[in-house]
C-alpha cells in the first residue's frame, strides 16, 4: 500500500491530529484572547473529519494495526458529532465562567482522535494507544476546574482509576500475546479458532475488565458517580456520550471480530456485568437527588443494555449495539445540555428539586426535560424506546430472552426515578424564577429533545439502514 | 374516505398541536387562551366522533376480517399498519364518543392550566384509538403502553390530595406488566420475522412456547383490566384522578385490557388459552365475589365505584376465556356497556363532588329533595351497573354469563351470586348518598343539575337505554368477526 493511499485512509486521524495541533500552537501563541477562534477551530475540525470519515475510503493499513471499515465510520461519524458538541457546550460553559482556557476544546479533540483510533483498531497495541490517549485527555478534562476541589477529587479518582484499570487491560494484552504469539486481530482469531483455551479466556477477561471500566459497566463502575458529579458539565456530556460510544464498539470489535470463536465462553462473563449493571444502575439511582450522580446511575444501566447486545453478538447484536449508543448519544448530550442551560440566579441545576415546578418558569425546558426523561426510561415511541427494541430484539433472537426480560423489569426499577424528575417538573411548585438560558446550549437541548421525539420516527430508517450496513464489516453471521 | 383509519387516530393529535399553537399566540389574554383552548378541543373531538361515527357507518358487518386497512413500509423493526375489525370498530366509536362528555364535564371543574389539560386529553384520544385501530405489534405497542404519560399527568397534575402517590404507582405497576408483554413481542417478531398482527394470528405457536407468551400478555392485560389480585392500582388512580380522568379511566381504558385479551391472547395462543382458562375463570369469580365485598366496606364514593368496576371486569374475562359466542359477544357489549355506564357513574360522583368536595359517602345524604333531577339520573345509572333488564348492563352480564355458563358452571353460579352482591352495594350507596334525613348542613345549597351536566348525562342516558332495548345494534357489528375467531379457536384446540 503506497504512502497515499495510506493518508487518504488516515484522512479523518490526520486532520484531529494537525487540527489540534494549530489550535494549540495557535492558542499558545495569541494567549487566551484566542480562546473563542480555538473553539471554532476545533469545532470545524471535528466537522471536517467527520465529512473525511463518511466519504474515504475503507481499508487497513500499517499491516492490520489501522482498520477504516463500516463499523469504524459509522462509529467516527457519530463520535465527532458528539465531539463537536461537547465543544460547543464547553464553549458557551467556558465563557459564562469568566476566563475562558483555549486548551479545553484542544483536548476534547484529541480525546476524540484517541477514540477514532479505538475504533479503528486492527491489533492490541492500537488499542491500548487510542484508548490512553482519549484516556489521558479525559482525565485532564475532568479535572478542568482545578480550583475545585470536587473536580480535582473527580479527576484524580478517575486517573487512578483508569491508570488501574489500563495496567489490568495490558497485563491481559501481554498474555493474549504471549499465548496467541501475535498482536494483530487476525491473528488472534485464528488462535481462537474453535474456542479458546483457558490460557486465552485469562488474557480475554483481563481485557474485558480493561474495557469495561471505560464504558463504567458494574462491577467497574465506582469512579462513575463521583466523576459525574465532580467534573464540569460539558466534560461529563463528553464522557457520557462519545467516550461510551467509543468504548462500546471497541468491545464489540474485539469480542464480535477476534473472539467471535470464543462468544460461547465470554459470552457469560459480558452478561454478568450486564446484570449486575442492570442492577447497579437501577438501584443505586433511587436514592440519588443530583441528578448528574442520577444520570451517572443511569449510564450505568444504559452500559448493561449496550452490554447485552454485545452478548446476543452477531450482526444483529452488532447493529443493536450501534443503534443504541447513537440513540443514548443524543439523549445524554441532550439532557447535560438542558442541565447547563438551566440556573437559578447564577447557580447551576444541581439536585432533582432545583427543578420544582420547572414548567412554570421554562415550559420549554420542561418539555425537552421530559421528553429525554421518557426517552432514557424507554417510553414508547421516544428514541429510548426503540434502542431498548433493538438491544432486547437482539438478546431474543440469540436465545439470552431470560436476560432481556431481566433486563425489562430492570428497566421499570429505574422507571421509578426517571419518573421523579418529571413529577418534579410538572407536579411540584415552582421555587422562584430560573435565569435566562444561554443560546447554545438552549438550541442544543431543543435540538436533541426534538429528535429524541418525533423526529426520530423519521429518522429510524435511515438510522436502521445504517447501522445494519455498518454491522456487516466484521464479517459477522 | 381514504386513510380514514389514520384520520381517526391522528385527528386529536393535530388538536393537540392547533390548541397549543393557538395558545402560544395569545399569550397575553389569560381568559380567552383558555376559553379557546375549551371550544377548539371541543370541536376536535366532537370532529373525531364525526368521523368515527361515519367509520361505524361504512363498516361492512358481513366481513370477518380487518378492513379500512393501511399498510407502509416504515423500518426493518416494524411497520405502519392499521385496520379494524367488528370488535374494534365499536371501541374507537365508544372512545370517540365518550371524549367530548369529558370535555364538557371538565369546563368548569378544571380551572388550573387549563391548556395543558386538554392538550393531554387530546393526545390521550389519540394514543387510545391507536390502540384499537394498530394492526402491528409495535405500533399496538406504543400507542398502550404510550397512553400511561398522558395519564401519569392527568393523575398527578389535576388530581387529589394524594395524586402524586396515585400517578405513580398506576404508571410503575402497568408498566411492569407492558415489559412482559414486550419481551414476548420481541420474541414473536424474531420467531416469526413479522410484526403484522394478523400474520401472527395465522402463525401457529408451538406449544411449547406458547404458554410464557400467554402468561407474558396477560401480566400486561391482567394489570390493565384489572384482574384481581393486581387491581389494587385502580382504586388510588380512581380516587385521585379528576373526574373526566376517573370517566376515560373507567369508560376505556380498563376495556384495552379486555381488548388485549381478545386481539393476542385468544387468537394467537389458543392451546395456551385452554389450558390457563381454569386460572382466569378462578380469578375472575374471586374477583367478582371478592371486589363486590369489598365495594360494600368503602366509605369513599369513587373507591366503591372503582371497585365495582373490578368486578364487573371480571365478568369480561371469564366471557371471553369461556370461547365461545354468548361469551365472547356478552364480554364485549359488557366492556361497551360498563364503558357508558361507569363512565356516567363517575360523571355523577363528579357532580356532587364539584360542589360539595367530598368523596366521604358519609358527609351525604337526603340529597333527593335538594336535587330530584339528579336523583333520577343517578338511579338510572345505578341500576344499569346492577344490571337491570332494559339497561345495557343486563345484557352484557346475561350473556357473558351464559356463556362462561357452558365452559364452567361453576364459575357461572358463583359470579352470578356477586351479581346480587352487586345490587346489594350500588343500591346502599344510593341509599346512603340520596335518601334519609339530610345531616350535613352543607349540603343545604346544593343545586341541582345544571344544563351543561343534563348536556353530558343525556346522551349517556340513551346510549344507555338504546343498547338496552337494542343490543342487536352491537351484535350486528361484532358478529362475524366474533364467529371468526371462535371458529378458528375450535379448529385449533381440536374441540
Amino acid at each position: 500500500m503506497d504512502l497515499n493511499a495510506i493518508l487518504m485512509l488516515l484522512r479523518p486521524e490526520l486532520t484531529l491530529a494537525i487540527g489540534a495541533m494549530f489550535a494549540l500552537m495557535l492558542g499558545a501563541f495569541a494567549g487566551e484572547r484566542a480562546a473563542g477562534w480555538v473553539s471554532l477551530i476545533c469545532a470545524v475540525v471535528l466537522g471536517l473529519a467527520a465529512v473525511f470519515a463518511a466519504t474515504g475510503p475503507l481499508g487497513a493499513a500499517f499491516g492490520g494495526a489501522f482498520t477504516a471499515d463500516r463499523l469504524s465510520v459509522f462509529a467516527k461519524v457519530v463520535l465527532f458529532l458528539a465531539a463537536m458538541a461537547a465543544v460547543s457546550l464547553g464553549h458557551g460553559w467556558q465563557h459564562r465562567g469568566g476566563r475562558p482556557r483555549f486548551e479545553y476544546p484542544v483536548l476534547i479533540v484529541l480525546s476524540t482522535l484517541g477514540m477514532s483510533i479505538m475504533v479503528s483498531a486492527g491489533d492490541l497495541i492500537s488499542l491500548y494507544m487510542g484508548l490512553e490517549l482519549s484516556s489521558l485527555a479525559l482525565y485532564v478534562l475532568a479535572a478542568f476546574n482545578r480550583d475545585d476541589a470536587k473536580a480535582s477529587e473527580a479527576g484524580l479518582k478517575y486517573f487512578v482509576l483508569g491508570a488501574l484499570s489500563s495496567g489490568i487491560l495490558l497485563y491481559g494484552a501481554s498474555l493474549l500475546y504471549g499465548f496467541a504469539g501475535s498482536m494483530r486481530f487476525v491473528d488472534l482469531a485464528v488462535a481462537v479458532q474453535g474456542g479458546a483455551d483457558p490460557a486465552v479466556l485469562f488474557g480475554l477477561v483481563f481485557v474485558i475488565a480493561g474495557m469495561i471500566f471505560k464504558v463504567s459497566a458494574a462491577p467497574f463502575h465506582m469512579w462513575t458517580p463521583d466523576v459525574y458529579e465532580g467534573a464540569p458539565t460539558p466534560s461529563v456530556a463528553f464522557f457520557a456520550s462519545a467516550s461510551k460510544m467509543a468504548a462500546l464498539v471497541l468491545i464489540a470489535r474485539v469480542l464480535l471480530g477476534p473472539f467471535a470463536d470464543a462468544a460461547e465462553q465470554w459470552r457469560q462473563v459480558v452478561v454478568l456485568v450486564a446484570m449486575l449493571s442492570f442492577a447497579v444502575g437501577a438501584l443505586g439511582g433511587l436514592r440519588q437527588r443530583n441528578i448528574k450522580r442520577l444520570l451517572a446511575y443511569s449510564s450505568i444501566a444504559n452500559m448493561g443494555y449496550a452490554l447485552l447486545a454485545v452478548a446476543a453478538g452477531g450482526t444483529i447484536g452488532l447493529k443493536a449495539v450501534l443503534v443504541f449508543t447513537t440513540l443514548y448519544v443524543i439523549d445524554s448530550i441532550g439532557f447535560f445540555a438542558c442541565l447547563l442551560a438551566l440556573s437559578r440566579r447564577g447557580n447551576p441545576i444541581e439536585t432533582i428539586d432545583d427543578l420544582a415546578g420547572l414548567w412554570k418558569v421554562k415550559p420549554g425546558f420542561a418539555i425537552a426535560l421530559t421528553i429525554l426523561s421518557l426517552s432514557v426510561l424507554g417510553m414508547p415511541p421516544l428514541a429510548g424506546f426503540w434502542a431498548k427494541v433493538f438491544v432486547f430484539g437482539a438478546a431474543v433472537t440469540s436465545g439470552l430472552w431470560v436476560f432481556a426480560a431481566i433486563g425489562l423489569v430492570a428497566s421499570v426499577i429505574a422507571a421509578f426515578y426517571y419518573l421523579r424528575i418529571v413529577k418534579v417538573m410538572w407536579f411540584d411548585a415552582p421555587v422562584g424564577e430560573a435565569d435566562r438560558s444561554p443560546r447554545d446550549a438552549r438550541w442544543l437541548a431543543m435540538a436533541c429533545a426534538a429528535f429524541s421525539f418525533p423526529l426520530v420516527l423519521l429518522a429510524l430508517g435511515l438510522l436502521d439502514g445504517r447501522a445494519a450496513w455498518a454491522a456487516q464489516s466484521l464479517g459477522l453471521g | 374516505m381514504p386513510y380514514v383509519l389514520s384520520i381517526v387516530t391522528f385527528l386529536p393529535l393535530v388538536g393537540a398541536g392547533l390548541v397549543a399553537l393557538l395558545a402560544a399566540l395569545m399569550k397575553g389574554d389569560a381568559d380567552r387562551r383558555v376559553s379557546i383552548a375549551k371550544w377548539t378541543t371541543l370541536g376536535v373531538t366532537l370532529a373525531t366522533l364525526a368521523v368515527a361515527v361515519g367509520l361505524t357507518a361504512s363498516f361492512d358487518p358481513s366481513n370477518p376480517g380487518y378492513q379500512f386497512v393501511e399498510r407502509a413500509e416504515w423500518f426493518s423493526g416494524a411497520g405502519y399498519h392499521l385496520g379494524v375489525d367488528g370488535v374494534s370498530v365499536l371501541f374507537v366509536l365508544l372512545t370517540a364518543f365518550l371524549l367530548p362528555l369529558c370535555i364538557v364535564a371538565s369546563w368548569r371543574s378544571i380551572t388550573d392550566r387549563v391548556v395543558e389539560y386538554m392538550i393531554a386529553f387530546l393526545i390521550l384520544e389519540t394514543l387510545v384509538i391507536g390502540v384499537f385501530t394498530a394492526l402491528d405489534l409495535f405500533l399496538f405497542y406504543i400507542f398502550f403502553e404510550g397512553g400511561l404519560v398522558p395519564m401519569f399527568l392527568i393523575i398527578g397534575v389535576w388530581g387529589g390530595q394524594n395524586r402524586i402517590y396515585a400517578a405513580y404507582k398506576f404508571f410503575l405497576y402497568t408498566l411492569l406488566g407492558s415489559v412482559l408483554m414486550l419481551a414476548a413481542m420481541l420474541y414473536m417478531a424474531a420467531t416469526a420475522g413479522t410484526t403484522s398482527i394478523p400474520e401472527l394470528a395465522a402463525y401457529a405457536w408451538s406449544p411449547a412456547v406458547q404458554p410464557l407468551l400467554w402468561l407474558a400478555f396477560f401480566a400486561s392485560f391482567a394489570v390493565k383490566m384489572p384482574m384481581w389480585p393486581v387491581h389494587t392500582w385502580l382504586p388510588d388512580a380512581h380516587v385521585q384522578a379528576p373526574t373526566a380522568g376517573s370517566v376515560i379511566l373507567a369508560g376505556i381504558l380498563l376495556k384495552l385490557g379486555g381488548y388485549g385479551f381478545l386481539r393476542f391472547n385468544l387468537p394467537m395462543f389458543p392451546d395456551a388459552s385452554q389450558m390457563f382458562a381454569p386460572l382466569v375463570f378462578a380469578l375472575s369469580a374471586i374477583a367478582v365475589v371478592y371486589t363486590s365485598l369489598v365495594a360494600f366496606r368503602q366509605t369513599d364514593i369513587k373507591k366503591l365505584i372503582a371497585y365495582s368496576s373490578v368486578a364487573h371486569m371480571g365478568l369480561v374475562t371469564m366471557g371471553i376465556f369461556a370461547a365461545n359466542a354468548q361469551g365472547l359477544q356478552g364480554a364485549v357489549f359488557q366492556m361497551l356497556s360498563h364503558g357508558l355506564i361507569s363512565g356516567a357513574l363517575f360523571l355523577c360522583v363528579g357532580v356532587v363532588y364539584d360542589r360539595a368536595h367530598t368523596r366521604e359517602i358519609a358527609a351525604y345524604g337526603g340529597l333527593t329533595d335538594r336535587m330530584p333531577w339528579y336523583a333520577a339520573v343517578f338511579l338510572f345509572f345505578t341500576m344499569g351497573n346492577v344490571g337491570l333488564p332494559g339497561t345495557s348492563g343486563f345484557v352484557g352480564e346475561i350473556l357473558s354469563l351464559t356463556g362462561t355458563y357452558q365452559a364452567s358452571t361453576w364459575t357461572a353460579f358463583i359470579a352470578t351470586s356477586g351479581v346480587i352482591l352487586s345490587a346489594v352495594y350500588a343500591l346502599t350507596l344510593y341509599r346512603r348518598v340520596m335518601f334519609g334525613k339530610m345531616t350535613n348542613p352543607a349540603m343545604a345549597t346544593m343545586t341541582d343539575l345544571d344544563w351543561r351536566e343534563v348536556v353530558v348525562f343525556i346522551p349517556l342516558i340513551i346510549g344507555t337505554l338504546w343498547l338496552g332495548f337494542m343490543p342487536g345494534v352491537v351484535f350486528d357489528v361484532t358478529d362475524a368477526s366474533v364467529q371468526a375467531l371462535v371458529s378458528n379457536y375450535t379448529a385449533a384446540v381440536g374441540g
